[in-house]
């Protein structure tokens, strides 16, 4: 059978040792007092991110207020041999932020300035501890916004964006973190200051910053971002399709994007989740259908009333039950609050909730999900579906209760084998969350050993000794040949 | 449609063994950009073949030696496009050669550039080994992205064998306004254009003129059109493609032809007026003729750009801006973790690469 293999065994192969002594000493040094976190009542809240199964109290907690600060506390790190693992707001979903027990976690809260906002370049310089939404919030003034909008966007940071490659329900239209990224500032392990990209569209040398975004937190640390705004566009609009079927949900989504329509927005809810939604915010939704599909298009005045009518069109030849479109800005939200808290939605309805984040070449949906509800059906578990089906990202939700013994490992296990069927179908492990710690085994499955070891080559190129965010990510080959024993024992 | 993989492995495996650099060669059309090669030429050019195409996934994926002319071909025929512009420098350019310059046409600033629309890659490593990143899908954050890193390393990070791009569907229409203005003015309208939600997918100034090329449903473009005013440019098709593959006249001829990057909010660059060539709406500046170089490398930086031998000139000397030396360091690290030997196109990029 498959298991999920205690964080120890992630095994650092080499041994860690310093003094604990110097490196409180050195730290005291570096920082104000409010800086540096020991007690336990003060680490305890650090001791995981989003996926809260998953948790290490760490052994230090640090503070910088500056890049200075960040800078000599790395240097330190590098000189006593330090394991260092990087914080925004702690919002990540795959245990990524997860403390390192012998190392120190760097929270980058405090830097939160928004350093500039050019809305001739159609810039902002920010640093890492800068909320998502606050980059749009204070860009608004120039009729300018931050377009990637991953659904923590309240609370995550940009600099935790950087590490995932966030997306959000945008990206088919805008891309993801990496399409919106101009120039970086990061520390190296080494405590040298980079920069990376530039003001200008092309920067010679290697794409370094297509390698350092999505690398969560394992080759360098981000200090600051400078991000493309994009102009808010003229006008939105929404629909909302309901189908009685799936896969005629799923067909219609191929039809939009062969009439040639790049939609703003294109998600679908299965028929769990649109009831979970529609009990816990009254969106409007027709509790009866199988699925339903939200598209959104975004442009000018004329080019949005041509999709929409384009998109309705599509959406009927293809057995929609039912199609209404937003009529104001208030209905639009609504029907997006919808989409945006059907994970709190769902979670009523269960004491615990675990989602999933796999990428799937979207015409294999209709399979992946009937694969999904028989898998869910044999370990006794019930699956909503929240799905940006104009990427292919879906988002199974598994609900269960963490009180009932063996039900969170009953979990990770159906979870790990939904991915698994991801990768089978040509798909990935995940598509914005990260691999962190939560998705390590799966690696195994996507990927060769040779392939592997070339990440680790390229980890070892910046990180030679292996003290940026140790144990995640990139799995060791250690852990892949237990994980494919048991695995195959599985079989 | 032929697979070469086994043979071009072999190839590799045994240059490695011998530690004897390779020079990779698609079309042979880019061979002009970067760094004078080196090394045993290895061709690519039949390594070809269309491997997988999804219109409604908006996924294409093809090998290296694969025609860029074909591509566009049969895509054309789904209605869609390399949304980045992949300048066609001849009949025989290669996807391969698209992705390993990681040039970009004038869609850039407005669509995203190649390593935008890279979603995943097969590539033979400096071990000879073969190995796949990224994949078909749009979002895919596993491993580190190895598949976009291979843009414009000019092939010395590794063979690329195939490569996934990202299609998107071709505007419904597109029409080009031109006006009349100072290049001083042509880039205070691109700042304040760019500002604004217009559908706007190309901006260049030449010849005293400013042109503007606009992309969507008709409805859109025209009102577009009408708010940006001047006059419609007949054979504007032909004349994006002149602008994508350098063909205007000031850009086509034999001198050593440097390429500025720049933000585009930087001031006019001295000596433009004599190229007079600007587009991506102001981030990429062109000037021809011998030039010297550190002056106009100082003179980019201190803009936040850099300056590019682009074509002619010494190419033995270094024709991209040297990077930092920490910078560089890492860049040399990352090599060697690709191509620990250091067979693919050393020197190309570098020279200490």
């Amino acid at each position: 059978m498959i298991q999920v293999l205690p964080l120890n065994s992630a095994t650092e192969e080499k041994n860690i040792s310093f003094s604990l002594g110097e490196l409180v000493a050195g730290l005291r040094e570096l920082l104000p007092d409010d800086g540096v976190l020991l007690e336990e009542e003060d680490t305890r809240p650090y001791e995981c991110d989003g996926l809260s199964a998953y948790r290490q109290l760490p052994m230090i907690v640090v503070l910088p207020s500056t890049v200075e600060q960040v800078q000599e506390v790395m240097q330190l790190c590098h000189k006593l041999g330090v394991p260092v693992v990087a914080r925004g707001s702690g919002t990540g979903l795959s245990g990524g932020a997860l403390p390192h027990p012998q190392g120190v976690v760097l929270s980058l809260a405090k830097l939160k300035n928004i350093l500039e906002i050019d809305p001739a370049a159609r810039t902002a310089r920010v640093e890492p501890g800068v909320r998502n939404l606050a980059v749009s919030e204070a860009a608004a003034q120039y009729g300018l916004y931050y377009a990637p909008d991953p659904s923590s966007q309240i609370a995550c940071t940009i600099g935790g964006n950087i590490a995932e490659n966030s997306g959000g329900v945008h990206c088919l239209k805008y891309g993801l973190t990496v399409h919106n990224v101009l120039k970086l500032k990061v520390i190296t392990q080494q405590g040298d200051m980079i920069t990376i990209g530039s003001d200008a569209l092309y920067s010679p040398g290697y794409d370094l910053l297509a390698l350092m975004i999505g690398s969560e937190g394992m080759l360098g640390v981000v200090v600051e971002v400078t991000v493309n705004l994009l102009p808010i566009p003229e006008t939105t609009g929404v629909l909302l399709a309901a189908f009685d079927d799936v896969e005629k949900a799923g067909i219609a989504v191929g039809e939009i994007i062969a009439a040639g329509i790049i939609p703003a927005g294109l998600e679908m809810m299965d028929g769990f989740a649109i009831q979970a939604a529609e009990e816990f915010v009254q969106a409007g939704y027709p509790i009866d259908a199988a699925a339903i599909l939200l598209c959104e298009v975004d442009g000018t005045r004329q080019e949005v009333e041509e999709q929409i009518r384009l998109v309705r069109e599509e959406l009927l030849a293809c057995g929609a039950t039912e199609v209404r479109q937003a009529e104001d800005e208030l209905q639009r939200q609504l029907f997006w609050k919808g989409r945006k808290s059907a994970f709190p939605a769902v979670g009523r309805l269960s004491p615990d909730y675990y989602c999933m984040d796999g990428t799937i070449p979207r015409h294999r949906l209709p399979e992946v999900l009937k694969g999904i509800a028989e898998m869910a059906d044999e370990y006794g578990l019930r699956v909503a579906n929240v799905f940006h089906a104009g990427d292919g990202n879906m988002h199974p939700l598994i609900l269960y209760d963490a009180n009932k013994p063996g039900e969170l490992e009953k979990t990770e296990e159906l979870g790990g084998r939904i991915l698994e069927l991801c990768v089978e179908v040509g798909g990935t492990i995940t598509g914005e969350h990260g691999v962190g710690i939560e998705k390590i085994n799966q690696m195994c499955v996507q990927f060769s050993p040779a392939e592997l070891a070339q990440f680790r080559a390229v980890k070892a190129a910046f990180d030679p000794d292996g003290l940026l965010n140790p144990g995640k990510g990139v799995p060791t080959p250690r852990r892949c040949s237990e994980y494919r024993t048991l695995h195959k024992g599985h079989d | 449609m032929s697979d070469l993989t086994r043979m071009l492995q072999e190839t590799v495996t045994d240059a490695v063994a011998e530690k004897r650099p390779l020079q990779l060669i698609g079309g042979g059309t880019r061979s002009f950009y970067g760094r004078t090669p080196k090394g045993d030429p290895l061709q690519l050019a039949g390594h070809t073949g269309i491997i997988n195409y999804q219109p409604k996934e908006l996924v294409i994926t093809a090998r290296a030696g694969t025609l860029l002319s074909e591509i566009e071909s049969v895509l054309a025929e789904q209605g869609q496009v390399l949304a980045f512009e992949p300048p066609r420098f001849g009949e025989g350019s290669t996807i391969g050669g698209v992705i390993a310059s990681g040039l970009s046409g004038p869609a850039r600033p407005f669509n995203g550039s190649t390593r935008d629309f890279v979603l995943g890659a097969r590539v033979i490593n400096g071990q000879g080994e073969i190995l796949r990143f990224g994949g078909e899908v749009m979002k895919n954050v596993a491993g580190y992205d190895l598949s976009r890193l291979m843009c414009g390393a000019l092939g010395t990070l590794g063979l690329l064998l195939d490569v996934s791009l990202k299609v998107m569907p071709r505007a419904v229409v597109e029409r080009t306004q031109v006006r009349s203005c100072s290049e001083a003015e042509a880039l205070a309208l691109f700042r304040e254009l760019a500002g604004k939600p217009l559908p706007i997918t190309a901006a260049c100034f030449t010849d005293g003129q400013l042109c503007l090329r606009l992309s969507g449903s008709r409805p859109a473009v025209l009102a577009a059109a009408q708010r940006v005013g001047g006059e419609e440019l007949d054979q504007a098709a032909a004349f994006w493609v002149g602008v994508r593959d350098l063909q205007h006249p000031s850009l086509a001829s034999d001198r050593p032809l440097w390429r500025i990057s720049l933000p585009a909010t930087a001031t006019p660059i001295e000596g433009i007026e004599s190229t007079g060539f600007i587009d991506w709406g102001g981030a990429q500046r062109w000037l021809s003729g011998r030039r010297d170089v550190t002056p106009l490398r100082d003179q980019a930086e201190s803009l936040g750009g850099h300056a590019t031998l682009f074509r002619g000139g010494d190419r033995d000397s270094e024709v991209f801006q040297p990077l930092q030396p920490t910078l560089l360091d890492f860049h040399q690290r990352l090599k060697r973790a690709l191509d620990p030997v250091g067979i693919f196109n050393p020197g190309r990029l570098y020279p200490q690469l």
